[in-house]
Order: structure tokens, then C-alpha cells, then sequence
């Protein structure tokens, strides 16, 4: 009998709170993924050896500490979150953004740009180039708003297009930079770096850096904006029911394509974070870092929230840091982009899964009462 | 000596949260008109949705001339003979009449390619014999809904029907095609078919039904010969207790014009004439009423005035001030109060508390909205309760509920609470009682009443000709776009409005389209 | 103009799979289906097709271009039935899990190059589809007959009416016996295998080995085409010829001396301008089949 109690519990908390969702979707992408591996051939404790190092520094065949893994994973997860803070934030006005990718590379380009031409002053190049690096974020999104304002196109298509638009196009431009042969550009200037003495000693040389102090602030001012300001009212409004909102007076053209700007800026933010914090040089993009799609994941998981979002970004995060430990366990590192690609599809069935346990809440309910007699 | 058609025992149906039908026996007798009457919400669409298929029952059996037949889907209701004529027309917009009859069951010559011509020789053969004109080759969205529903009717024909079901056909219909299609289920009735009419229109019933069976909260109240009892007993069944018709209302006090409408020409949503040269006033202290089928500008006028859609020539004056070319949100400010007609696509953001959608409309002034932009929550849940208690709204877990938890009746409370709350000088109302059971209905029309007496100008739009007649001070008729009479109050009685009617364009649709 | 003319051959190589993965996504949408996932699909064909071929070519010689391009249609139409299975049967949200169907082809496809050829590409096959009379690839006559007989089904069969009923208003055709989900399933399916088709054709004609790059954006931009072209098979054609000479550019840029002094990029970037353009002026939300995107649920209205 209280077996059956528990039972309903975890039940009604998997229909009621999409947090739990969330997370049994995540242990049923690693679980899919667990078998993968084992159909391949190869052994998955090494998946959850390296996982276990990159979240604690522990090494459990080795049995020692090593605190740069941490560090790692907290740097890889800076995109992460940041990407998954521009989807998420698009997504509570009620559109899909998937155009993360170019909004990043444009944010990537022109902090490139500002760090090699830009004023050498200590500090204030960096808060130049990352500025900047959002604004021109914010541009790309704000384009596919007002086309969606106002041209009715639909953001899904618009923002692929862009995609490969920008990819080029930062090809085209960082290409001109005196210096820069097919790949790489000149070593940014010192004070361009986001590099931070003090964090490197304290993850003992990892690439951790001032970026994270963005972050964090990104994290903290999305929840406000969105909870705490009548912009993020209007959003809201918007996201659920734009007629209503319309007819309310909302300004709906202007709240879509504000919220896709702001949704740029986020990846472009992260464009910039990633140059200027993990790179000593610029570079000539030959494909996608892929950031702005995994964002798509994240934000999915993240349920769209502030904090769902960063814990999804610390995940993507420590699955992308574990990637290296995990190459050197046999394990490809593709199945990273696989578990993401599952989940995302596990999500989206998210309603299914409603159904599936509607529907066995009902099955033991008649059972129950058949015992109860 | 009459046979039975159907028997529907002991039907019992249940949805979360409602029981739908509570154990209804039903007897229609083979060749009869036999009504089903009940408010909305009693269980009527219900019950003949059981008995075409659409849903399972969860007990009760279902017997057919006799034997019990178990009707697990509409394709096995077509074959045992049952039709139904829905309230909202399945038809494909963008079909032909022909294409549509023959969905589902089209013929193909020897080479199994579709065969459309031999189709549309049986639907004229059909529609000549029972006096249904229709065109075959007509599109669905170029013709009148009264033709569309003739469309409807020729499905069941065209599937060899013998037991007709027509769920609330006159609700989209003048009063002139009323009168035609009344006509049309005699001729039915004459060449043998058996009808059941759902409605909740007592002259409907008394026109054509022979029996009528009474719905009321899902349970059975009775089964009366229409002849031995009068409008005023059926209402009293359908309710619970005695109705009042008209509802109590003082003259009206007219002070000045707060809304001039001058001249105002406008395209609707598809291109083609919304309104032409359009002019009307509202004063203070009156109700003015808009008469007229859906689709004749009824929509592209309220649009014109709250600012949903921008007009090609004209003015609109509120308090001698031109809005015609202020933002939705400036208009608002200028006193101009909405009630819109589709509640949940317009007037609520159903995923939003009730506190939020209190402020909707003004969730960015003072004190809802400090200067900076940050939200008061404890200043909207306060104004919400305020609300809540004035209105006698029902809501189980307060302010914070959901406003999709709350029944319609109760929506509609809380949005008409918003709307006056602004004090709005003018205020359009669009189909207010739509969907609302009778005790809500009262309600909501004696408080239109009450704030005309404060002195609002309130422009009252609706297709139902009763509550226009009911409320308004006066009445303007709106035909193809244009106001073809205004009358006062008692100059003017039903037949002549729908003769004004009748002038009525063709294009309007009620095809439930994927919504 | 003989030089024009000779470019044909290449356009038309490149507007053969975006038409035959449009003309899936058209079949699709006006079922009611959004099928965002054509990119991925296009992925798992390609991906499926080159493997095949890799291993086949050996053994069969020439035949076995045709048994990869079986091969392909086959991955397209099991990872379609993903896609079905989540917005028809469990009423997903269609956009999510199409992107979720993307994803998922980018990484289980160079995770299964890594298993099969330790390296994140596939290892290249000998001859790809050799062309036939005047240098045209037999996929054009491929994508003909798709076309063709998808109009065919479309409009003249007793299917495609419900079909496109299903889509404008499925109410309407359930209401009248028609099992909606069913051939919203067949839809989905179907425009899995043509994508899976298309990508075949694509690897086997551009290149001779699958990369990551192989497929890149060809998926998105027919289903710009079958916005573009108002989701008519004659307006689909046309809107493909159209994006397949915008993809060709960067290819046949070098023979005219103008244009060779460009970088190659602005020619890439060329095709996905044009679509964005398209999409701004010809936006055809009016000529969508009504229900196409919303989730059917079954109850009487």
C-alpha cells in the first residue's frame, strides 16, 4: 500500500512540476546514451568517470584532485548558459529562436575586431570590445523581430538563413584584417584579454576568466527583467496571448523585437566572452562552435527560467569540458551533441510524457480500488 | 401507430471536473420533429455527440428501431443512417460544394482517379429534390452561410440520412433564412425523415418541433408535447424557475455625443469592403445597439474604434477628441473601454493570474508600476481582490488563480470588472452573453444597464436580436458594411430589422476552419 | 549564351534535391504537418547514402548508387517516424522536436563516422553518380518524376483530396470518417523518405564523401521554397530552379572573369540572402494550408 502512495507522488510531481520534468528527461538522454555507447563497443563508465572529474577535480583512477577541471567546467559553461539565456529569453515572447549561432559569431566578430583596433587601454578595451560585441548581437536579433513584426516571416527560417549569412560574412571581414592569413588572425594586445591573474592561481591554470562576472550578472538580470519589470510584463503577455496583449495596448511589434535584441545581445555576449577569454588570437571561423544551437537544448531544459537555464548551461558545461577525458576513455565526443539531440526531442514530447502517466495514474487507481474492496 | 426511432438509456457521460450527462433517457419517435432544449452547458451537444459517434458513452445503451447498436465512431453512425448538421460547419474553405459532400466517401472511375463529375450530377438530382439550391461548383468561402449550411444538410442526404440531428442551426442565420430553413425540415419531415433540432430558441421549438426534451446541468427534466405548453413553461424547465425576459430598465437620460463616428470607410482582414462611409453617434447615458448577420462590418467597426485596425478615410471622435489615429494604448487613455467578443483570444492571457490580467491594461502606471518600471505585485493582488469581491466573481483560490480555471460565466465577470474599473467614457460591448448560462447572462445586462445610467455611452454589439431589442435605446442596422436604419427603442420590431437584414452580404462565413 | 547554357547541368544538379526534399515538405505541410526537421533528415540520407556506397561500390559496381539512394530513403523515413511519432501521436510541439531531429542528425551521424571510419567524415567512395546525355545527373529525372507524381497524387487521386482536407481543416475530415492521424503519418513519412532521397543524391553528385558541411542548409532552403511557392507543385518548381541557380553562383562564378575576383564567400552567402529576401517580400502566410502546425486533437466541437 505505501509503495503504491510513493508511487503516486513521484506521479503527480512529474505532472505538475516541469523542473522534475526536466530533469528525468536529462537521465533518460544519458541513459539513452549510456546504451549507445555500449552497443558501439566501448565502455561508459569511462562517460561517467570523466563526468564525475570535470564536476568535483576528482580522479577516481588516479585518486587525487585536480581543481583545473572545475575551473574548465565552469569556463565551457559560460557560453552555455549565455546562449541558453538568448532562446530562453526569445522564447518567453513566444518565439524560436534558433538563430543563437549568428548572433554569436557576430558578437565573436566584432569583439575581434575592437580587440585588434581598438583603444589599448587596460580595462576599458575589454568593456569596449564585449559592448560592442552585445550590441552587434543585438542587431542580428532585432532584425529577425522586426521581420517577424512586421513581414509576418517566420523567425524559424529567418534566423537559419542569417546563420550562414554571419558565418560568411565574419569570414569575409576578419579575412581583411592586416595580418591574417586563412585561419588565424595577429595575437590580441594584453589589454584586450579577459584574463584574470587571480582566478587562473586559483584554479591552478585553467581557463576561467572575468567573463563569468557577466554571466552571473546575465543570470540575475534576466530573472529580474522578466519577473520584476512591467518590459518583462509586456513580454510575457505577449509570449502567451498576443491578441490580448494587443488589444490590452501592449505594443507587440515593439516587445518582439526589442526581446529579440535583447536575446542577441545574450549570444553575442557569449561571442565575445569565448574570443576574447579562451583565445589569444582572432580567428577565421571555418564552422560553427556550435553554442548557439546547444543553447537551443538548454533553454529547453532550463524550462525557460533563469535558474533552470544556468543549471542546464553548468550541464551542457560539464558534458563539453568532459569531452577530452572522455576521448582519452574511448569514448567519442559526439555523444554529447547526441545526448543534447535526445533530450531536446524528449522535451519536446514532454506533453507525451504527461499523457503516458496520466494514463498509468489512471491503471493503478483501478487497481487500488479493486484491492481497497 | 408510430414506431421508435432511437431510444438513448440511461446515457451518462463525464469530463474532468463535469458530468455532462447524468443518466438521460431520450425517445424520438420515427418521422417527428423532436427538439432538445437546454441552456448552455446542459449536456445537448453532448448527448447527440454520443449518439453521432464522437464520443463513447460511459454507461447507458443506445437502441436503433429496437436493437441495441454500439456507435463507436461518426463513419458507423453514417451507416446506421444518422447525420448530424453541425453548429460550426465542417466544411473546407477552399473547396468546392461538390468536394465537400463527396469527402470521405468519393467515387472513382476505372483507373482509380478521383471522379468529381458523376458527383456533382447526384448533388443536383439531391438538391433538386429536396429543395436545397445550392451550385455544385461553388467555393465554400464564396458562398452565404445559409447556402453553406444547406451544404451541410445535402452531406447527410448525400449519405442516404434518415435521422437528421441539427445542432443550434439558427444561430448564424437571419431571421428571413430562419424562416427557410424551418421550411426545410418540413419538406424533410414530409419525405420521410426523422429530426432532432438541438436549440435553445423557444419560437423555433414552437414552429416545427412535435416533441420536445429538456436538459437542464446534464440531468433530464422532461419530455413535453410542444403543443400543450407555452414558451414561458419550456423556459421555466430549461432554467429552473421562473425567467424574466425583459430585463427591468429605466429610460434612458442622453446627455452629449462622446463617440462620433463620421464617414468612416474601411477594408476588412481579406481585402475586400470592411465598412462604407460609416457614421454613427452615442451619446452619454444611452445604449445603441448594432444590429446584423455576422460578417457585415460588425468586426472592422469595433476594430475602428479600439484600434485594432486602421481605417481608410473618416474620423473617430471620443470627447470631441479625433482617436482615428492614436495607438491602442492611447486610446485606452482616452476612455475608450472594450469588451470583446471572443474572451479568450482577446480579452484574457489565460496562463496569467487573475491579478495580472486585472492590470492589463494598465499594469505600467502608478501604483501598479513604480516610475522605474518595477512591478508592485502586493498593490495588483490588492486591486484584484478589490475586484473580485465588487464583482462577485467566483474564483476558488483567489487573485493568484489562473485565469483559465475559471468557468466563462466568470471570465466574462472579470473582464467587464477590468473594463469599468478604467471608467471608460465609451464603451464597446461585443456579444457579451455569448456562452454564458442565464443566471450570468442577467447579470451581466442588468450592469450594461447600470453603467449607461452612470452616464457611459455604450455601443452594444450582438447578433442575438433578443438582447438587442432587450437593452438598446437604440437600434442601428449594419448591412454589407453599411448602417441602412437607426431607430429608437419600440419604432422598430423584429420582421422589419431583418427585412434591413436580409440585404445581407454573402461572404460571411462560419466555417471552423482549424481554429 | 552557350555558356549559360552549359552552367545548366551543375543548376540542375543542385536543384534536384532541394526539389525532391520541397516537394516531401509541401506533401507534409499540407497535410498539417511543419516539418522543420527536413535539414536532418536530409543529414541522415546523405550520411546513410555514402556509407552504403562506400561499402557497396566494391561489390556491386555502378548498381550500387541506387541501392545507397535506397538506402538513404530509408534512413529518412525511420528518423522521420521520430518526428511523426512526437507531434502526431503525443502532440509535440512541431517546431521543438523537428529542431530536436536536426540536432540529433549532426551528432549521431559523425558519431557513427567516427565508429565506422575512426575520422568525422565518411571515407570517399570511388564514383559517385556519373552523368548522363549532355552532362545532366540522372537525379534530375528523379526529381521530375517525384514532382510529378506527387501532383498527380495530390490532385487527381482520392488520397490527396484527404490529404489536403486534413490539412485546412481536419475537423472537417474527421468529421466525416477520415482518420486524420493516419495520413498526417503517411505525410510525415513520406516527405522523411524524399528528404532522405534528396540527401542521397546530393552526396552522390557534389562530392564523394559525407562531411559535415555536406548537407548545409539545403533543408531549410526548400522550406523556404515550399513557402515561396505557395505550396503548389508548379510554384515549388520554379522556386527551386530559382534557389538551385542562387547555390550553383559560387560554383560557376569562376567562368566568368568578372565575378573571379570575389572571395568565394559572397557567393555562398548569395543562396541564403536570396531565400531571406524571398521570405520578406513574398511572405505567403495567407496561402498556408490552415492547419498546418497546430496539433489535431480529437473531440467534437
Amino acid at each position: 500500500m505505501r509503495h503504491n502512495g510513493q508511487r503516486r507522488n513521484l506521479r503527480t510531481l512529474l505532472m505538475t512540476s516541469d523542473g522534475a520534468l526536466s530533469v528525468m528527461v536529462v537521465l533518460l538522454g544519458f541513459l539513452c546514451g549510456t546504451i549507445l555507447i555500449l552497443l558501439v563497443g566501448r565502455n561508459p563508465s569511462g562517460m561517467y568517470k570523466a563526468i564525475l572529474q570535470v564536476l568535483t577535480g576528482y580522479n577516481i583512477d588516479r585518486g587525487r584532485f585536480y581543481v583545473r577541471y572545475v575551473g574548465e567546467w565552469l569556463a565551457q559553461s559560460m557560453p552555455f548558459i549565455l546562449c541558453g539565456l538568448s532562446m530562453a529569453f526569445a522564447a518567453r515572447v513566444g518565439l524560436f529562436n534558433i538563430g543563437g549561432e549568428g548572433q554569436y559569431v557576430v558578437g565573436l566578430t566584432v569583439a575581434q575586431f575592437v580587440a585588434l583596433l581598438g583603444p589599448q587601454i587596460p580595462v576599458m578595451h575589454w568593456v569596449l570590445a564585449l559592448s560592442l560585441a552585445m550590441l552587434a548581437g543585438a542587431a542580428w536579433g532585432g532584425i529577425v523581430g522586426a521581420l517577424k513584426a512586421k513581414f509576418e516571416v517566420s523567425e524559424v527560417v529567418a534566423t537559419i538563413m542569417l546563420n550562414y549569412i554571419a558565418l560568411y560574412a565574419s569570414r569575409i571581414f576578419v579575412m581583411k584584417i592586416p595580418g591574417t592569413n586563412t585561419y588565424k588572425t595577429p595575437d590580441f594586445p594584453v589589454t584586450a584579454l579577459l584574463r584574470s591573474e587571480f582566478l587562473e592561481r586559483l584554479t591552478k591554470g585553467s581557463m576561467l576568466n572575468l567573463g563569468i562576472i557577466f554571466v552571473v550578472l546575465s543570470v540575475i538580470v534576466y530573472w529580474f527583467v522578466i519577473e520584476k519589470t512591467r518590459l518583462g510584463f509586456a513580454l510575457r503577455a505577449t509570449g502567451l496571448n498576443k491578441e490580448a496583449a494587443r488589444c490590452s495596448g501592449i505594443p507587440v511589434v515593439r516587445s518582439i523585437i526589442f526581446s529579440m535584441a535583447i536575446a542577441g545581445a545574450f549570444a553575442g555576449l557569449a561571442g565575445g566572452i569565448v574570443s576574447l577569454g579562451s583565445f589569444k588570437f582572432g580567428r577565421v571561423l571555418a564552422g560553427n562552435d556550435g553554442y548557439g544551437f546547444a543553447g537551443i537544448a538548454v533553454a529547453l531544459v532550463g524550462n525557460n527560467t533563469a535558474p533552470g537555464t544556468a543549471l542546464a548551461g553548468l550541464l551542457f558545461g560539464m558534458l563539453s569540458s568532459a569531452q577530452p577525458l572522455m576521448e582519452s576513455n574511448r569514448i567519442p565526443k559526439e555523444i554529447t551533441f547526441i545526448i543534447q539531440g535526445l533530450v531536446v526531442v524528449f522535451i519536446a514530447i514532454r506533453a507525451g510524457f504527461r499523457i503516458f502517466i496520466r494514463y498509468s495514474m489512471k491503471k493503478s487507481a483501478i487497481k487500488e480500488t479493486v484491492i481497497d474492496e | 401507430m408510430e414506431s421508435v426511432a432511437i431510444e438513448l438509456i440511461g446515457i451518462t457521460k463525464r469530463f474532468p471536473g463535469v458530468v455532462a450527462n447524468d443518466h438521460v433517457n431520450l425517445t424520438v419517435m420515427e418521422n417527428e420533429v423532436h427538439a432538445l432544449l437546454g441552456e448552455n452547458g446542459a449536456g445537448k451537444s453532448t448527448l447527440m455527440s454520443i449518439l453521432f459517434g464522437s464520443y463513447d458513452p460511459d454507461e447507458g445503451t443506445i437502441k436503433l428501431r429496437g436493437k441495441e447498436v454500439r456507435i463507436k465512431d461518426p463513419n458507423a453512425a453514417t451507416a446506421l443512417g444518422i447525420g448530424m448538421v453541425h453548429q460550426h460547419f465542417k466544411l473546407v474553405h477552399n473547396y468546392t460544394v461538390t468536394e465537400n459532400i463527396v469527402l470521405g466517401i468519393e467515387s472513382t472511375d476505372r483507373f482509380g482517379m478521383l471522379d468529381l463529375s458523376t458527383a456533382e450530377k447526384k448533388v443536383a438530382a439531391l438538391s433538386e429534390q429536396y429543395g436545397l439550391k445550392v451550385n455544385p461548383r461553388d467555393r465554400i468561402e464564396d458562398i452565404s452561410v445559409g447556402m453553406q449550411q444547406r451544404v451541410e444538410i445535402l452531406k447527410t442526404l448525400y449519405r442516404e440520412a434518415n435521422i437528421l440531428i441539427f445542432d443550434e442551426p439558427s444561430a448564424v442565420l437571419t431571421p428571413q433564412e430562419i424562416d427557410e430553413l424551418m421550411d426545410i425540415i418540413r419538406r424533410l419531415k414530409r419525405e420521410g425523415k426523422t429530426i432532432i433540432l438541438i436549440t435553445h430558441k423557444l419560437k423555433e421549438i414552437k414552429a416545427v418541433a412535435e416533441r420536445c426534451t429538456v436538459l437542464r446541468r446534464g440531468k433530464l427534466i422532461g419530455t413535453v408535447n410542444v403543443a400543450d405548453v407555452s414558451e414561458e413553461q419550456l423556459a421555466e424547465m430549461m432554467v429552473g424557475r421562473a425567467v424574466k425576459f425583459e430585463i427591468e430598465k429605466g429610460p434612458a437620460k442622453p446627455g452629449k455625443v462622446l463617440l462620433d463616428i463620421r464617414n468612416v470607410t474601411m477594408k476588412n482582414s481579406r481585402g475586400t469592403r470592411g465598412v462604407h462611409n460609416l457614421s454613427l453617434t452615442v451619446r452619454s447615458g444611452e445604449i445603441v445597439g448594432v444590429a446584423g448577420v455576422d460578417g457585415n462590418g460588425q468586426t472592422e467597426l469595433i476594430n475602428a474604434i479600439t484600434g485594432l485596425s486602421p481605417i481608410d478615410s473618416g474620423e473617430i471622435l471620443v470627447n470631441d477628441k479625433d482617436i482615428s489615429c492614436m495607438t491602442i494604448k492611447e486610446r485606452i487613455r482616452s476612455g475608450v473601454g472594450h469588451i470583446p467578443e471572443d474572451r479568450h483570444r482577446h480579452g484574457l492571457v489565460l496562463d496569467f493570474s487573475i491579478a495580472e490580467n486585472m492590470v492589463l491594461k494598465n499594469y505600467d502606471k502608478e501604483p501598479y508600476s513604480s516610475r522605474l518600471g518595477v512591478l508592485d505585485y502586493a498593490a495588483i493582488v490588492d486591486n484584484a481582490e478589490g475586484l473580485i469581491g465588487q464583482y462577485d466573481i467566483r474564483a476558488g483560490e483567489g487573485a493568484a488563480m489562473k485565469a483559465s480555471n475559471m468557468s466563462g460565466g466568470n471570465q466574462q465577470k472579470a473582464i467587464i470588472a477590468r473594463e469599468i474599473a478604467l471608467s471608460p467614457d465609451v464603451l464597446v460591448v461585443a456579444q457579451p452573453t455569448r456562452g454564458l448560462d442565464v443566471g450570468a447572462i442577467e447579470y451581466i445586462r442588468k450592469r450594461i444597464v447600470a453603467e449607461r445610467d452612470k452616464g457611459r455611452a455604450i455601443l452594444l454589439v450582438s447578433f442575438e436580436l433578443d438582447e438587442i431589442m432587450n437593452l438598446c435605446d437604440r437600434i442601428a442596422i449594419l448591412s454589407k458594411g453599411e448602417i441602412v436604419g437607426v431607430f429608437n427603442e419600440g419604432e422598430v420590431d423584429e420582421h422589419q430589422i431583418g427585412f434591413l437584414m436580409a440585404g445581407s452580404v454573402k461572404n460571411a462565413t462560419n466555417v471552423e476552419a482549424g481554429r | 549564351m552557350s555558356s549559360i547554357l552549359s552552367k545548366i547541368p551543375t543548376i540542375l544538379m543542385l536543384v534536384s534535391p532541394i526539389l525532391i526534399t520541397a516537394t516531401g515538405g509541401m506533401v507534409c505541410e499540407r497535410s498539417g504537418v511543419v516539418n522543420i526537421a527536413l535539414e536532418g533528415l536530409m543529414v541522415f540520407g546523405a550520411f546513410a547514402a555514402a556509407t552504403a556506397h562506400f561499402f557497396l561500390e566494391p561489390v556491386l559496381g555502378p548498381g550500387s548508387i541506387w541501392v545507397a539512394l535506397l538506402i538513404g530513403s530509408v534512413a529518412g523515413l525511420v528518423f522521420s517516424y521520430i518526428h511523426a511519432f512526437a507531434s502526431i501521436s503525443l502532440n509535440a510541439d512541431q517546431t521543438v522536436s523537428g529542431t530536436g531531429i536536426n540536432l540529433l542528425a549532426n551528432g549521431v551521424t559523425i558519431f557513427l563516422a567516427q565508429v565506422f571510419f575512426k575520422q568525422d567524415r565518411t571515407k570517399q567512395f570511388m564514383l559517385g553518380m556519373m552523368p548522363g546525355p549532355g552532362g545532366i545527373y540522372p537525379t534530375a529525372y528523379i526529381a521530375l518524376a517525384v514532382i510529378l507524381s506527387v501532383w498527380f497524387m495530390l490532385y487527381r487521386r482520392r488520397f490527396g483530396l484527404r490529404l489536403r482536407a486534413c490539412g485546412e481543416n481536419p475537423q472537417a475530415a474527421a468529421s466525416v470518417g477520415i482518420n486524420v492521424l493516419k495520413i498526417r503519418y503517411i505525410a510525415v513519412l513520406l516527405s522523411g523518405v524524399l528528404a532522405g532521397l534528396a540527401g542521397g543524391c546530393l552526396v552522390l553528385t557534389t562530392n564523394t564523401q559525407f562531411n559535415s558541411t555536406t548537407v548545409n542548409g539545403h533543408g531549410f532552403i526548400a522550406l523556404a521554397v515550399v513557402s515561396f511557392g505557395r505550396w503548389k507543385p508548379e510554384g515549388i518548381a520554379g522556386a527551386s530552379l530559382l534557389f538551385g541557380t542562387a547555390l550553383a553562383f559560387s560554383i560557376i562564378a569562376n567562368d566568368f572573369s568578372i565575378l573571379r575576383g570575389m572571395p568565394t564567400e559572397v557567393f555562398n552567402i548569395m543562396p541564403y540572402a536570396i531565400t531571406l529576401l524571398t521570405l520578406v517580400l513574398f511572405s505567403g502566410k495567407n496561402y498556408a494550408p490552415r492547419a498546418a502546425g497546430k496539433p489535431y486533437e480529437k473531440g467534437a466541437s
